[in-house]
């Protein structure tokens, strides 16, 4: 019996896809509201962190349900992987769980009362718990380059600290780099006058901390995980998506330097994309890769839900998608055409 | 402490606090609903400003109710593995439809909900409303699926053996419509609207008793009492209908509900009672043959007890299962009584003028909390040690990665951070309750965002 296929594609790897995007969407969402949170403290005074705050204010939250979709997708198309991973970095996910409510109960508490101890306390609270929550989704993501430990049944064999490592926490600083510059561009769209000079200063550094931490983790791949990159080479087209993480991360400092901001914060939308692409690729069509010799890797044949359910998923899908579309659009055009009105009226 | 009781109380713990909001939005969404189509009919702006005032207190039961959902859905990864890779195949079929058709709803019109009232025309922000209540319906029809999955499994087949075993979903609908599944969400939601119309009549009560927004509050007060009167009248019927599905699915189920052991004999019916497992004894106020007369309609019938299943197959913490049942009944009844009694007194035309009678709304707005949390308990502690109803027992379902270390850690971790949401939705429920139905304040962030950056650039040139 042959496997069903939609387009010439497997409905696992359909599903693949398909949570893949729905990560990408997540990291490019949440990732600039959590990367303008870790820059919180750097603004020095009350007013700037408020309109900061204020900046992510309307869509935190809408941003966050993302998480609950993407993670529901790879609980559905993918229980094993699922089970596996979530048990695997049991502390990175409950400690992220438990930032992601502080974060918001700090967002919630801080502008209730004057009291500068307050304040400063809710500040330290917000911009500590979204820098931690990038540096966990990043360590998660080192964990998964390097494999997790597991038995044949997919059980984690490993210990439990084990998520702690050079590789991980490497992978983890340049996710919290990538978001800080996501989130600063993202701030610039929205700030004026000397907080914006601050934020323009922050986006170089940010950009500089970036490409600092992603040489070290790319030399680390090199050097110690050759399986990240023997596809590249056995596959030299492949190159061509590396090279276009590179493009537009390049072009980030470089349109932000001209002012275009919008376009600047586009092209680190895309290369947050590219770069989980460029994951997807090393791994494809493992889902989780065994930490040891690799011989009980999981692949995506593995792990997936029966074809019956991934085909009733995907119907689910396809009547699902054009409704939220069709809503999307008319929620995006009504606010739309007010908000001009709104600015007028300045 | 081992893993699996660590385990359990921490799923209890977190799904017990996240199941104080969710209700409550539903039954906001449905009052909300009611306002907002009143104002649009009679052109009313008190129906306005209620309808504002209470999407307020909407968004923060929301948002609250969003975070601590994310907590369960990562809870069946990182605690629950084995479970995860045994219903995930039938699982991912609800969540897939919960996803895209509830959550992504909610949040796409949640927007023009709370921030669209000078933006958009009212029908528009009215469509915007039905949108967000159908979604959180829709949400909990399908978490309610699949929960009723697990006490009544249909459209399924087991593939592998032993630990390999897994569920396989062969039949969708008939997956979705297990014989529990309709009976249970519909005695969800009407729990649920029960939960918001409660909140609205207390917090309007309280209004009238403090002599502030009285003409608003008559409305709304009169709104909540209507909506609040026809879902007690008809958690009567969906109660009933949900314990006879228990009878027919899940009979151990029934017996601990009742503390019912002998294996073939008519069943009695206890108004109250203290069940001693030991002595398979219940003391207390009974109808004898009553649980017969309920289940066969004859006082005589037999109805299977607890002794007619294996001792590894029964639930085992009886006696609380009998109380959270019983109370839950009791509070049921009650809220029949304090409705009913408030309608009678609305056709006299003399509900507002009993300040004792308004005093029990202001503190019956725990009633429906409570009734919706012991529900539950009593649903999942009778479903016991079965998480998955005669196919996957509770202890077989634990994450075998996890170690007791790390759930104490959790735990406590957990613990600490719901005290911190707790003291929030408290502090900020009384603090928009204070405030009242005419503020505004904290409406618009787009509006404050321009005002702080011109203020801001102000003092610094």
């Amino acid at each position: 019996m042959g496997m069903q296929t939609f387009l010439g594609i497997d409905y696992p790897t359909l599903w693949f896809l398909i949570v893949g995007g729905l990560f990408s969407g997540y990291a490019i969402l949440d990732g600039f509201d959590l990367g303008a949170g870790a820059w919180h403290l750097f603004f020095p005074d009350d007013r700037s962190r408020r309109i900061a705050l204020n900046a992510v204010g309307p869509v935190w939250d809408g941003n966050e349900v993302w998480l609950v979709i993407g993670g529901g997708a790879l609980f559905a198309g993918f229980p094993e992987a699922y089970a596996t991973l979530f048990s695997a970095m049991y502390i990175p996910f409950i400690l992220f769980l438990g930032f992601l409510i502080f974060r918001a109960v700090s967002i919630e508490f801080r502008g209730k009362e004057d009291m500068k101890w307050w304040r400063n306390t809710w500040d330290a609270c917000y911009g500590i718990s979204s820098a931690m929550l990038a540096l966990l989704l990043g360590i998660v993501l080192g964990n998964v380059l390097m494999g997790i430990s597991m038995n044949e049944e997919f059980v984690f064999t490993g210990q439990w600290l084990e998520f702690l490592n050079p590789y991980a926490l490497a992978v983890g600083l340049t996710t919290l780099a990538l978001f800080m510059v996501h989130g600063a561009i993202y701030l610039t769209m929205k700030t004026e006058g000397k907080l914006f000079e601050k934020v323009v200063r922050l986006l170089r550094r940010a950009i500089l901390f970036f490409v600092l931490t992603f040489l070290l983790v790319t030399v680390i791949s090199i050097f110690y995980f050759p399986h990240l990159t023997d596809r590249f080479i056995s596959n030299p087209v492949l190159f061509i998506v590396p090279v276009l993480a590179f493009l537009s991360i390049a072009n980030v400092p470089r349109l932000a330097s001209k002012g275009k901001y919008l376009w600047s914060f586009i092209f680190s939308a895309l290369s947050i994309s590219f770069l989980l692409i460029l994951v997807a690729i090393e791994l494809y069509p493992i889902i989780l890769l065994d930490r040891g010799d690799g011989q009980n890797s999981m692949s995506i044949y593995n792990a997936a839900s029966s074809e019956k359910a991934l085909g009733i998923m995907l119907t689910i899908t396809a009547i699902g998608f054009p409704l939220v579309l069709a809503y999307t659009i008319f929620v995006y055009r009504t606010f739309r055409g007010k908000v001009k009105l709104d600015e007028m009226s300045y | 402490m081992d893993v699996e009781i660590l385990s359990r109380l921490q799923f209890a713990f977190t799904i017990a606090f996240h199941y104080i909001y969710p209700p409550l939005s539903i039954g906001l969404g449905l009052v909300m609903v009611v306002m907002e189509f009143l104002y649009l009919r009679t052109g009313d702006k008190m129906y306005e400003t209620l309808t504002r005032f209470w999407t307020r207190i909407f968004a923060l039961t929301f948002g609250i109710g969003v975070a601590t959902g994310i907590v369960m859905e990562f809870e069946f990864g990182t605690n629950w593995a084995r479970y995860s890779r045994y219903v995930g195949d039938v699982f991912g079929s609800a969540l897939a439809a919960e996803g895209i058709f509830a959550f992504a709803l909610e949040s796409g019109f949640l927007g023009i909900l709370l921030f669209g009232w000078n933006r958009v025309k009212p029908r528009v922000h009215f469509i915007a409303t039905i949108g967000v209540f159908l979604g959180s319906m829709f949400s909990a029809v399908w978490i309610v699926v699949a929960n009723s999955w697990q006490q009544t499994p249909a459209g399924y087949h087991i593939v592998g053996e032993g630990l390999q075993a897994r569920a396989e979903i062969t039949d969708f609908w008939a997956m979705v419509f297990n014989p529990s599944a309709v009976d249970r969400v519909l005695h969800v939601w009407i729990g649920a609207f029960l939960a918001g119309a409660f909140l609205v009549i207390s917090v309007h009560a309280f209004y009238l008793l403090k002599d502030r927004y009285v003409e608003l509050s008559r409305r709304a007060l009169k709104i909540g009492l209507v909506v609040a009167t026809l879902a007690a009248v008809a958690q009567l019927v969906t109660g009933h209908q949900s314990a006879d599905g228990v009878a027919e699915n899940q009979p151990a189920k029934l017996a601990a509900f009742e503390g019912h052991f002998e294996a073939e004999a008519p069943g009695d019916l206890y108004l109250i009672g203290w069940v001693n497992k030991e002595t398979q004894e219940v003391k207390g106020i009974k109808l004898p043959g009553g649980l017969s007369f309920l289940v066969h309609w004859n006082f005589h019938e037999p109805v299977a007890g607890l002794n007619a299943f294996p001792e590894d197959e029964r639930p085992g913490a009886v006696n609380a299962i009998f109380q959270f049942y019983h109370i839950m009944v009791a509070i049921g009844l009650l809220l029949i009584a304090i409705t009913l009694f408030g309608t009678i007194q609305w056709w006299r035309g003399k509900v507002f003028n009993h300040r004792w009678y308004l005093w029990i709304l202001v503190g019956s707005v725990v009633l429906p909390q409570i009734s919706n949390q012991f529900g539950w308990y009593s649903a999942e502690m009778g479903r016991q040690p079965w998480v998955v109803y005669n196919h996957l027992r509770t202890a077989d379902a634990l994450s075998e990665a996890v170690n007791a270390d790390q759930v104490i850690f959790s735990l406590i971790f957990f613990f600490i951070i719901y005290l911190l949401l707790l003291v929030l939705f408290l502090y900020l429920l009384t603090r928009k309750i204070r405030k009242g139905p005419f503020d505004e304040s904290d409406i618009d962030n787009r509006l404050k965002l321009k005002d702080i950056a011109l203020q801001f650039d102000a003092d610094k040139s």
